[in-house]
């Protein structure tokens, strides 16, 4: 009786293993990834799915083993075995969730890492005060007095050099704003290259919002008197929602515009259209951008 | 059981009803007393009617989104209507469920009359029906609506006097939370009978202390938080709003401070009440007595240093979220001790699946789910994808729900014989778990996958694609609307006609089912004897029968 009830746990073993690692890759609960960083997010997040699944499943399945298993009979009014512990078990069911975790966290860490979270420039809080508006991203590990650091996620690190192209983003009750500083462009919609660096400049004019692309797994708070940034590459053409995450009035739900992902020359043609179309108040724009 | 007890023991200091020692009157319950077990029942009570309140808002919310639409209520209102739930749930049915358990078993269990400061225990009753009235009323001037949370500078600006009533609800809710924290935590440490020293206490009484420690360190910062944003409020200071050059930032460090260890205030009592419940249905002593009882003070501990982990997204910079990110994932580890205990305790014993062991099992399959997506949501980059999405709606709800609503619901069906001398129906029992499990995991499973997807938080109207999602969430809630019905019918019923409970119905070790049901006035005739540890089930059963705990029983209350 020993060796088959060993064989049959190890049987359910491999079983869970299998799917806990194939539902792991194809749980299907994540959108469509629009940058590299959002894919290793994504892969981040399948490596806790499968763990979770695993841990799941054993659990869940020692608790419905043991209702039909280990039910009382009738009648019976005898105790269960008088078992008040066993060290070397509880000495492994602590410190496999240690060791889980400390990969996890070092996991998290490096992810964090490449998309930018630990970028000297956008990862600092600097207060209240409003951070000047001049990009010389070269400068920023050695800028002591700090002028150039914002909230936020910065470059990853293989990009640091690349040009951003930088877009303010300005947040307000309930409308997303975006400015260009390059071309003076104003819009309600972003519209951003594919493939190329953007720096977004995030901040708010009245209460707290939260600027929040699904797709690109990125989010950052706008909070009103405070500069933050969030840097990315998308590299799939499409459009995406932009959403305020936070909770900022009555139509908050209704605090929505979109993400244009475009080819080079459909940007442009973008950009013609509305420089001519927005010349006239180009000063006005730019004199106003970053006023809370 | 109970039958064969009754008519073996002395009838005159057996039987929680018509026996010598004076009753409390029902009259009692609506008075300023200082008996811990009217005001246990008077917490459990108020909790319960702040639950239907809370619930009813919950229903309407959910009825909003059943449609993409704002149709039901007016945006404004939606917001109040979520902002009121939420705080109805937390401050005036989570919070004082646990002190009406933490007030009537904690002196039952270490064998005393009553608690360390009486008088003062009635003061904290009395002050969450004050508040809880106070914050309902303020429906009358436009309830809150800036969410439980009440970030500035949102919170300054929509509402002025439903935003004040707000703050002084919880001002008045907290330092009830204090007081009761205070009287808890002395009981334990001083009023044990002799014998019992702090390693053979119940865990619940482990439990307790460390929530109480929480209570005592968290929530003063809190009330520093809420006076300092009324100022803002009323009296037009600059501490959190950014057009006077104040810092919002700040008030959420604040806010958070006793809010992530609120988290812990709401569940870790209930912890305690899992850990009584489980070894008395499952005939078995707990396993690992210890690790569960000090992973409770691991668990106190790392909640106080894990707060920014709300933040993730908001003014913290990248160190900062690292650290916080550390903290958070260590709290896995103590929580998983327990999870794996609990299961341990289960596994191999002599279930008796009645309506009690039911919540309990099903609070550890609810509460996993909760554990794992909160391991899920302390990584920093995917934390900044879902933060503020319906996956932290499900992630909290599966900790809050699914962790402290299971077990008080298993602590009543555990305790109610005890309480009131009568034992809960067990077929309504049943029917009120079936109808809970299934309308919970129904109403908040999808939402993981909506917030996932793209589905913003606190939001009246949203995405066309994500209603039939949405659609199963609002039956799942009305499933669960549903299910308090069996619970009202059966307690109700259960009062009148319920079985009588006897001292002892669950063959239970600890000290409060060493006396009569409901208890006298100042619990027990004479001294309880604690003769055995709180969960040693199964030493005697090797070569004797159950019969001789009975015996046993019968000789402590002979000798009286």
């Amino acid at each position: 009786m020993k060796i088959p009830s060993n064989i049959l746990t190890l049987i359910a073993g491999i079983a869970l293993t299998l799917i806990c690692l194939w539902y792991g890759q194809n749980h299907g609960l994540m959108p469509i990834a629009a940058s590299a960083e959002a894919r290793t997010v994504d892969e981040l997040f399948n490596f806790m799915m499968t763990i979770a699944t695993g841990l799941f499943l054993l659990i869940e399945g020692v608790l419905i083993i043991s209702i039909f298993k280990f039910r009382r009979r009738k009648g019976d009014l005898t105790d269960g075995p008088p078992i008040e512990g066993n060290i070397p078990l509880e000495i492994v069911w602590t410190a496999i969730p240690a060791v889980i975790v400390f990969i996890l966290a070092i996991y998290s860490f490096e992810v964090y890492n490449k998309m930018g979270g630990l970028d000297p420039m956008a990862s600092h809080d600097m207060g209240t005060q409003m951070a000047h508006h001049h990009h010389n991203d070269n400068l920023v590990a050695l800028d002591l007095e700090g002028q150039e650091m914002a909230l936020g996620l910065g470059a990853s690190p293989g990009n640091k050099d690349e040009e951003s192209l930088v877009v303010d983003v300005n947040g307000l009750q309930y409308a997303w704003l975006f400015t260009y500083p390059d071309t003076g462009v104003v819009s309600g919609e972003l519209h951003v290259p594919v493939n190329r660096q953007v720096t977004l400049n995030i901040s708010a004019a009245d209460v707290i919002h939260a600027f929040w692309v699904p797709q690109l797994r990125l989010k950052q708070d706008a909070v009103p008197g405070r500069e933050a940034q969030l840097t990315f590459v998308p590299d799939r053409v499409g459009e995406y929602p932009i959403i305020c995450a936070e909770l900022c009035g009555a139509y908050h739900g209704a605090m929505k515009t979109t993400l244009f992902i475009e080819t080079e020359a459909e940007y442009n043609q973008w950009v013609q259209n509305n420089t001519f179309a927005q010349e006239s108040f180009l000063d006005e724009a730019v004199a106003n951008y970053h006023v809370p | 059981m109970s039958t064969a007890t009754e008519t073996k023991e002395n009838p005159v200091s057996q039987n929680g009803h018509g026996s010598s020692h004076k009753q409390r009157k029902w009259q009692d319950y609506f008075t300023f007393s200082t008996d811990h077990k009217v005001i246990g029942i008077q917490y459990l009570v108020t909790s319960f009617f702040f639950y239907f309140i809370g619930g009813f808002l919950a229903e309407i919310v959910r009825t909003e989104l059943a449609t993409p639409d704002p149709d039901l209520v007016q945006p404004e209102m939606y917001n109040q209507m979520f902002t009121m739930h939420g705080t109805i749930m937390l401050f005036l049915w989570i919070i004082p469920a646990g002190a009406a358990f933490a007030n009537y078993l904690i002196p039952l269990m270490i064998g005393a009359e009553d608690m360390a400061f009486p008088r003062l225990n009635a003061v904290a009753f009395w002050m969450i029906p004050v508040g809880g009235v106070l914050l309902i009323s303020s429906f009358f001037v436009g309830a809150p609506q800036a969410g439980w949370t009440s970030y500035p500078p949102l919170s300054l600006m929509s509402g002025k006097w439903g935003e004040e009533i707000w703050i002084m609800s919880l001002l008045i809710l907290g330092t009830s939370s204090i007081l009761g924290a205070l009287n808890f935590g002395i009981t334990i440490l001083t009023m044990r009978i002799p014998e019992m020293d702090l390693n053979s206490m119940p865990l619940f009484c482990w439990s307790m202390l460390a929530t109480s420690a929480l209570v005592l360190i968290g929530t003063p910062v809190l009330a520093a938080a809420l006076i300092l944003l009324s100022f803002d409020l009323i009296a037009g200071t600059s501490f959190f709003n950014p057009v006077g050059g104040g810092d919002p930032i700040i008030y959420q460090h604040m806010f958070w401070f006793y809010s992530h260890p609120a988290v812990y205030i709401m569940v870790m009592p209930f912890f305690g009440v899992i850990s009584e419940v489980i070894p008395v249905h499952a005939r078995k002593p707990i396993f690992g007595y210890r690790a569960i009882a000090y992973s409770s003070l691991a668990i106190a501990f790392l909640g106080l240093i894990v707060w920014a982990h709300h933040m993730f997204t908001s003014g913290t910079p990248g160190w900062l979220r690292m650290f916080f990110m550390a903290t958070t994932m260590l709290i896995a580890v103590p929580t998983g001790i327990k999870i794996f205990s609990w299961c341990a305790t289960i596994w191999g014993g002599k279930i008796e699946l009645n309506s009690a062991m039911l919540f309990g099992i099903g609070f550890i399959s609810s509460f996993l789910i909760g554990g794992l997506s909160g391991v899920m949501v302390a990584a920093v980059p995917f934390d900044i994808h879902v933060h503020d999405t319906y996956f932290i709606v499900a992630h909290f709800h599966y900790v809050l729900f699914g962790g402290s609503v299971f077990a008080l619901f298993a602590g009543l069906y555990h305790w109610f014989g005890k309480m009131t001398g009568r034992m809960l129906n067990e077929t309504w029992g049943r029917i009120h778990f079936a109808l809970t499990f299934i309308g919970f995991n129904m109403t908040f499973l999808p939402m993981h996958q909506l917030g996932l997807l793209g589905m913003n938080r606190r939001i009246a109207l949203y995405d066309p694609q994500f209603q039939s999602l949405n659609q199963v969430c609002t039956i799942g809630s009305y499933i669960l609307a549903v299910s308090t019905l069996p619970l009202v019918i059966n307690v109700l019923w259960s009062l009148i006609k319920g079985k009588k409970a006897g001292r002892n119905p669950w063959r239970a070790l600890t000290l409060e089912w060493q006396t009569t049901s409901p208890p006298a006035i100042e619990n027990f005739e004479s001294e309880p004897v604690l003769w055995a540890g709180p969960y040693e089930y199964g030493i005697d059963s090797e070569n004797e029968d159950e019969e001789d705990v009975e015996d046993m029983l019968t000789e402590v209350s002979a000798q009286s």
